[in-house]
């Protein structure tokens, strides 16, 4: 199978379904290989783990417990505060010594709150009461138990997996799709993940298919990843209702939009959610963990991470505890943290270089790049837009990046908004493809944040407005009533002054 | 006795719906040029314009009275929006009226607030939180960082401080501009 069908802008069979081409896309190399040459490992336990207590999309955790507790592997210590939140869990057995702010993996490089966990080097686990038959449980109560697990999605977005396990208005939905694609370069922590747990991984998605009510189900695999299928595919044979694809290698076809344009055909509306057209992704890590919860009340304390680059010597996958420093994983894999010119946290495409390698591995970490100068294409000169198209031609968005990049870069934040920006992936294709390396999604990127300030400021301008003419208001009724007070005392007294024109002194006793 | 206690207290009720019904009644039509003008204007509340407020500044440029480069909360971005509505070209602030600083918040030394108030009576914005004799708070949310209340306090426990930097509210600066010298245009 060529690794370009979908570019020939044909539509392909591949068995019996039917796979449909999305937009653009493109072919960067694949530095797969280096990774998957060892098994996977568990990584060693750091002298110190540091949980930040947002590792999710929405609200932060909240601590429940207190610098000196003991805890145990799998003890909740941070708990979900809103709707949209994750708990954290205690990833090994040991003692709660700071909760405080430290570096967490972010590409501002801004503390945030942590707890930190001495390792008692036991490992002991928290008993966890076990499911037994799912099928017994209410979806309702199935979802309660995912997000007491800490599950988020773990295909980098993080965003908490008991939600977008629920159908919502839905009797049930048309079809789930198990992401497997991992089409990012360098990443290959998925691939293990199927290749080692596919009957697992299948054990979960009939606990998502069960919460969603789903009437099919389709594992999606990139041909990049010929073992990981197999393992899959074997373990799903017996398995009614499940199809497992594999899909022509083309970056971003992860993306959600454009895997369910890839296994559907159905284009998800602008500021749609999948959900409305019947359908739901999860990624097959995030599977597994569901599995995990579900089958061995297990929360989510770890996960596989890629750790690859010229800076290490041995690239390989590691199975790493939550909060473990991402300097330790470079040494534990060969390398010398000295040596790391730079040091990414995802892909070359979607990932961001850290400030220090002393943040830990959050639930979201699936990659650690540390790149030598060998690694880092030299900063090539930017220069003019030669309107050859090119990005348009490459952006699985169908938008118009010259376009927006114009208007990105003078700031004409309305215009910009005008052209979809907010539709934008930032998959960085139309960077990629740039003959004149312009650096075209850093500016899609400020222009998303400048909107958002300008907006917040237009928010907190209006309040100050309002709380300025309440003020005004209130200081005018101030001056009336006074004004009214005073004229009426005088009248008063002009007529105390008529009735008794004698008493003077009581008048002054008034 | 009584009877002027309560007489006074009909006259307060009285003469409150007399003005309530004034204010109603009376109610000059907003001029919509202003509320246009006072829509780009910060809502900082300073006075640097040398209005006593944004909106009488907004009235200001709409008469003429007042040119558009005279708010330095607002900086180059609001002078260019005033130009746009207005029609007008943009020139840079004018410095008499000040220099464009970077938003901050007043922060009270709370061990040295001797609970005089004053910093309440100066604020535009009602976001200090005290009372007399006891210490004294500043709301942060709701302060504009329009420096009114430093001055007026006797021991000098306000400062202005920089708002801090968290994560949610970090946005992706915009790429360097060395890098990209000469790009376009
Ligand atoms: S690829 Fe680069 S040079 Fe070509 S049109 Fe797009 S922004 Fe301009
Ligand atoms: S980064 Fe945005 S504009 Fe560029 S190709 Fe991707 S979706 Fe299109
Ligand atoms: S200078 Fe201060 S008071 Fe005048 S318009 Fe600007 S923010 Fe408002």
């Amino acid at each position: 199978m060529s690794a370009n069908l979908y570019h020939d802008g044909v539509d392909i069979l591949h068995g019996q379904r039917r796979l449909w081409s999305f937009h653009g896309g493109i072919h960067p190399p694949q530095h797969k290989h280096e990774s998957t040459n060892l098994p996977v490992i568990r990584a060693k336990l750091p002298e110190r783990l540091i949980l930040p207590l947002h590792q999710h999309i929405g609200e932060p955790a909240e601590p429940i417990v207190q610098v000196g507790d003991k805890v145990l592997k799998g003890q909740m210590i941070g708990r979900a505060q809103e709707f949209l939140s994750a708990p954290v869990h205690a990833s090994t057995s040991g003692t709660v010594v700071d909760i405080g702010d430290y570096a967490v993996p972010h590409p501002s490089g801004l503390n945030a709150t942590c707890i930190v966990i001495e390792p008692d080097g036991e490992d002991r686990g928290l008993e966890h009461p076990r499911v037994g038959d799912y099928l017994q449980l209410a979806p309702s109560a199935l979802r309660n138990l995912i997000r007491d697990a800490g599950i988020v999605g773990l295909g980098g977005a993080g965003f908490p997996s008991y939600i977008k396990l629920n159908p919502g208005k839905l009797d049930g939905i048309d079809t789930l799709i198990l992401n497997g694609i991992e089409c990012e370069p360098y990443i290959t922590c998925d691939d293990m993940l199927m290749r080692e747990y596919p009957r697992e991984i299948i054990a979960g998605l009939r606990v998502m298919q069960h919460a969603l009510q789903a009437r099919v189900c389709v594992i999606a695999i990139e041909d990049n990843k010929p073992e990981a299928f197999r393992a899959l595919h074997d373990a799903a044979l017996h398995e009614a209702g499940i199809d497992v694809i594999l899909c022509p290698t083309v970056y971003p076809q992860g993306g959600e939009k454009q895997l369910i344009r890839v296994i559907t055909g159905k284009e998800v509306p602008a500021n749609g959610l999948a959900i409305h057209i019947g359908i739901v992704c999860h990624n097959v890590a995030t599977a597994l963990a569901v599995h995990r919860a579900v089958q061995d009340g297990q929360p989510l304390v770890s996960r596989y991470v890629t750790v690859t680059g010229g800076g290490v010597s041995q690239p390989r996958n590691l199975d790493v505890a939550f909060g473990t420093p991402v300097r330790d994983l470079i040494i534990q894999c060969g390398g010398d943290p000295a040596a790391v010119k730079r040091l990414v946290m995802g892909g070359p495409m979607m990932g961001y270089a850290l400030h220090s390698d002393a943040v830990p591995v959050i639930k979201t970490t699936n990659c650690i790049i540390a790149a030598t100068e060998a690694d880092i294409v030299p900063p090539r000169p930017v220069m003019p837009c030669i309107r050859c198209g090119a990005c348009a031609d490459a952006c699985p968005v169908m938008l118009l990046p010259q376009q927006l990049y114009w208007y990105a870069h003078t700031n004409d934040l309305d215009k910009v908004q005008e052209y979809n920006l907010f539709d934008c992936i930032e998959c960085g294709c139309c960077s990629y493809v740039c003959p004149s390396n312009i650096p075209l999604v850093q500016y899609y990127r400020y222009a998303k944040g400048a909107i958002w300030i300008k907006e917040r400021e237009h928010e907190q301008a209006d309040i100050a407005r309002q709380r300025h003419e309440f003020r005004l208001d209130r200081l005018a009724r101030e001056k009336a009533e006074r004004e009214a007070r005073r004229r009426l005392k005088k009248a008063s007294l002009a007529k105390n002054q008529d009735n008794t024109p004698h008493t003077e002194e009581a008048v002054d006793n008034d | 006795m009584l009877a002027a206690v309560l007489s006074l207290g009909v006259m307060s009720v009285v003469f409150g719906l007399l003005l309530g019904f004034a204010a109603v009644r009376f109610k000059v039509e907003g001029d919509p040029l202003v509320d246009k003008i006072d829509a780009i204007l910060p809502q900082t509340q300073c006075g640097q314009c040398g209005y006593p407020g944004c909106r009488p500044y907004a009235t200001a440029i709409a008469s003429g009275a007042a040119d558009i480069n005279q708010c330095p909360p607002g900086g180059e971005a609001g002078i260019l929006a005033l130009a746009d509505l207005l029609g007008r070209d943009p020139k840079p602030l004018n410095p008499e009226n000040g220099q464009v600083k970077e938003k901050m918040v007043a922060a009270i030394d709370e061990p040295r607030c001797i609970g005089c108030t004053l910093c309440i009576q100066a604020c535009p914005v009602d976001a200090i939180l005290g009372a007399a004799k006891q210490m004294h708070t500043v709301i942060e949310q709701e302060c504009t960082g329009c420096d009114l209340c430093v001055a007026p306090c006797p021991v000098d426990c306000i400062s202005m401080v920089p708002i801090a930097q968290t994560i949610d509210s970090w946005r992706w600066p915009a790429p360097e501009k060395a890098r990209i010298a000469g790009s376009y245009r």
